[in-house]
């Protein structure tokens, strides 16, 4: 904990309404009645299954798994306690957090978790939208109402799609799950373009703020890179032109074939320009009906709960020397603010050798410390399981990286070679096929050198344990998939995906590596990029550049790279 | 050998009788697919009483007089977590 006795703020974020309370109040006490009639036999497993999964609730490797749900990856400080304080009473004291911008505890007992959804109620959580078939947690740009690169702040359409695709009667029980993702600049650091849908905030060539639909990305065992359903849609026809999309998806999507029942699958086979015909006959229909308008005051309403806080006048603009080791994190950690003498700084969870996204419950409380002391109160989650202090005064940037070395949490790599996307994989997922935590170790470790690090520059590794790629793999400048042969874990690399503004899908390789020879085999491909890379050069654009098979010969070891 | 998990905190547990134990050293190997099926239909018809869920069967072999499972993922399951070895029951957690 900090010396000092840090009085919680309240950041500028969404507040709980009347209805809300009640909603989730009401939400927890009939979960809890329904955990009490499993115990008692009352329901089946069968017909219990559904139900916690419709509140977050699975059933993993050694134990249950709960997933709580972090709305476009915004958290206060109170719910960041709240999350420790659950983390030391009824898990293991840590948790781990996901690629969905998410939060899983992966010890819960079945009898605990009533109550921990009480607890979690009294802070505005939950875990609805965390699994099911159903419109899932949205996500957002972490950079939110903080970056000057950004049209307007996305998280308040964030939350009006939230609310209107939670518990939305038509889509409860959609084909397969559905993943929303909102930006709003050119930069996209919210993978939108590998999301069922996204929205981006955008201008028309009048300069009329709008937005630009996205349909039909995905990973998983065939991934799609989305495609545009609509370059401009007016503010107030959002909604309905979201539940155009959503409404055509639902009554067209395969139901026969687990593999096939994704958007993706649905646009990739009518074709983009059918699906856009589809979805404009529908939006025509509830424009038509006039329904489903967003109304300005209502997008205000909602707007002015993320007001901008008061950011301080006359401050230095400058970031003070505190010595080598903070200026290398000041490299790659902190972005730049839209208001002077502020900063973006992001909290890596990826020191060499760490779990990549877990954090102890002591290290929750004391990012909730520095939220509190330094950022407003607020702390945002990545989809590439780092932490975000969105407001900060650069003049406390070395006050805060100090703290930050005492938690093990001052790695000056995001976006760099260590800064590793990995799923839980075989060491906690029911689903997965291979390990994916002790590979990203292994590989971090390998290349912990920090000049080596910033020498390679921007590289992406995202490693899944299955082919469902929770890790991202397609979208990893070096992807890693896990494999099992014949109860062996193997690993295929793939190269040139990214998820950013230029998404692509990774190229395979070929055969896999053991467990034991994969991080090898990364470092040789490294290798023919540091030696083939033109000035300027990120590792993705060499491999653009020049392809495969000088990768894959050296990865093989056909060649001495 | 057969394995399930325990209703109410989700606890892995073996088979041994017609009962169940929490470490896989201790429950019981089937020697043959006969013995195991019978074992897995025993089991699938006590699900009404709600004490445990999800049995199923799965391969082990035996290394110098210790009963592995020959996949990594039971390795895994009956261990804990190779990232976090201060939990699960290679830890000694276990469940009352």
């Amino acid at each position: 904990m900090l010396n000092a006795i840090v009085k919680p703020v309240d950041p500028n974020m969404y507040r709980y309404d009347e209805f809300d309370a009640q909603f989730v109040n009401e939400r927890v006490e009939q979960f809890a009645g329904q955990v009490a009639r499993r115990l008692s036999g009352e329901l089946t497993e069968d017909q219990f299954k559904p139900l916690r999964l419709m509140n977050g609730l699975y059933l993993q490797l050694h134990a249950y798994m709960l997933r709580i749900a972090v709305p476009y990856g915004t958290l206060s400080s109170k719910q960041m306690r709240r999350l420790a304080h659950i983390a030391r009473t009824y898990d293991k004291d840590f948790g781990h957090f996901t690629t969905r911008t998410n939060l899983q505890f992966n010890w819960i007992k079945l009898v605990d978790v009533p109550q921990i959804l009480r607890e979690l109620a009294e802070v505005e959580m939950h875990c609805i939208q965390t699994s099911g078939n159903c419109v899932r947690n949205v996500t957002a740009d972490q950079f939110a109402g903080a970056t000057d690169e950004e049209i307007e702040d996305p998280r308040p359409l964030a939350e009006i799609i939230r609310q209107w695709s939670s518990l939305h009667p038509e889509f409860v029980f959609l084909a397969r799950k559905f993943k929303i993702a909102v930006g709003a600049c050119e930069r996209d650091r919210a993978a939108m373009q590998y999301h069922d849908m996204a929205v981006q905030i955008v201008k028309n060539a009048q300069g009329r703020v709008g937005y630009k639909v996205l349909a039909g990305g995905g990973m998983g065992r065939t991934p799609y890179i989305a495609h545009v359903m609509s370059e401009f849609v007016e503010r107030e026809d959002i909604l309905a032109y979201l539940e155009a999309v959503l409404r055509v998806y639902n009554q067209d999507s395969r139901r026969d074939n687990i593999h096939k029942q994704r958007i993706k699958i649905l646009i990739n086979t009518v074709g983009p320009e059918e699906m856009r015909r589809r979805v404009a006959r529908e939006f025509d229909e509830l424009k038509r009906m006039g329904t489903l308008q967003l109304p300005r005051e209502e997008l205000d309403r909602i707007t002015a709960y993320f007001a901008p806080p008061a950011f301080e006048t006359g401050l230095p603009d400058t970031i003070p020397e505190a010595g080598k080791d903070f200026a290398d994190w000041v490299q790659t950690n902190i972005h730049k603010h839209r208001a002077a003498g502020y900063a973006i700084a992001t909290i890596t969870l990826k020191t060499p050798g760490q779990v990549p996204g877990d954090a102890t419950s002591a290290q929750m409380d004391v990012i909730a410390d520095l939220m509190d002391q330094f950022s407003v109160g607020e702390v945002r989650v990545t989809h590439e399981q780092n932490l975000v202090l969105p407001h900060v005064r650069k003049k406390d940037l070395p006050a805060i990286y100090a703290k930050l070395k005492e938690l093990d949490f001052a790695a000056p790599n995001a976006g760099l070679i260590t800064d590793i996307i990995a799923c839980p994989g075989l060491d906690y997922c029911d689903l997965a096929n291979a390990r994916s935590i002790p590979i990203a170790q292994r590989i971090a470790k390998k290349f912990e050198n920090l000049d080596r690090q910033h020498d390679i520059g921007e590289l992406k590794i995202k490693i899944s344990g299955c082919i469902n790629a929770c890790g991202h793999h397609h979208a990893g400048h070096i992807g890693i998939l896990g494999v099992d042969k014949k109860g062996v874990e193997f690993y295929q690399l793939q190269l040139g995906g990214s998820g950013a503004e230029d998404a692509s899908i990774g190229d395979i390789m070929g055969p896999g590596f053991t467990e034991h020879e994969i991080a090898d085999a990364v470092e040789r491909v490294v290798n023919v990029y540091l030696k083939t890379r033109t000035p300027g050069e990120r590792f993705l654009d060499t491999y653009r550049r020049i392809g495969m098979a000088p990768f894959k010969d050296a990865a093989y070891e056909k060649e001495a790279a | 050998m057969l394995t399930a998990n325990r209703l109410r905190d989700g606890d892995v547990l073996y088979r041994k009788g017609d009962g169940w134990v929490p470490m896989l050293a201790d429950g019981d190997v089937y020697a043959d697919a006969a013995s195991a099926d019978a074992a897995l239909a025993a089991a699938t018809a006590e699900l009404t009483r709600n004490t445990f869920v999800a049995p199923y069967l799965f391969e082990v072999r035996e290394v110098g007089g210790k009963i592995i499972p020959v996949k990594e993922r039971e390795i895994i399951r009956a261990a804990g977590p190779t990232v976090h070895p201060h939990t699960g029951k290679q830890a000694g957690q276990v469940n009352a």
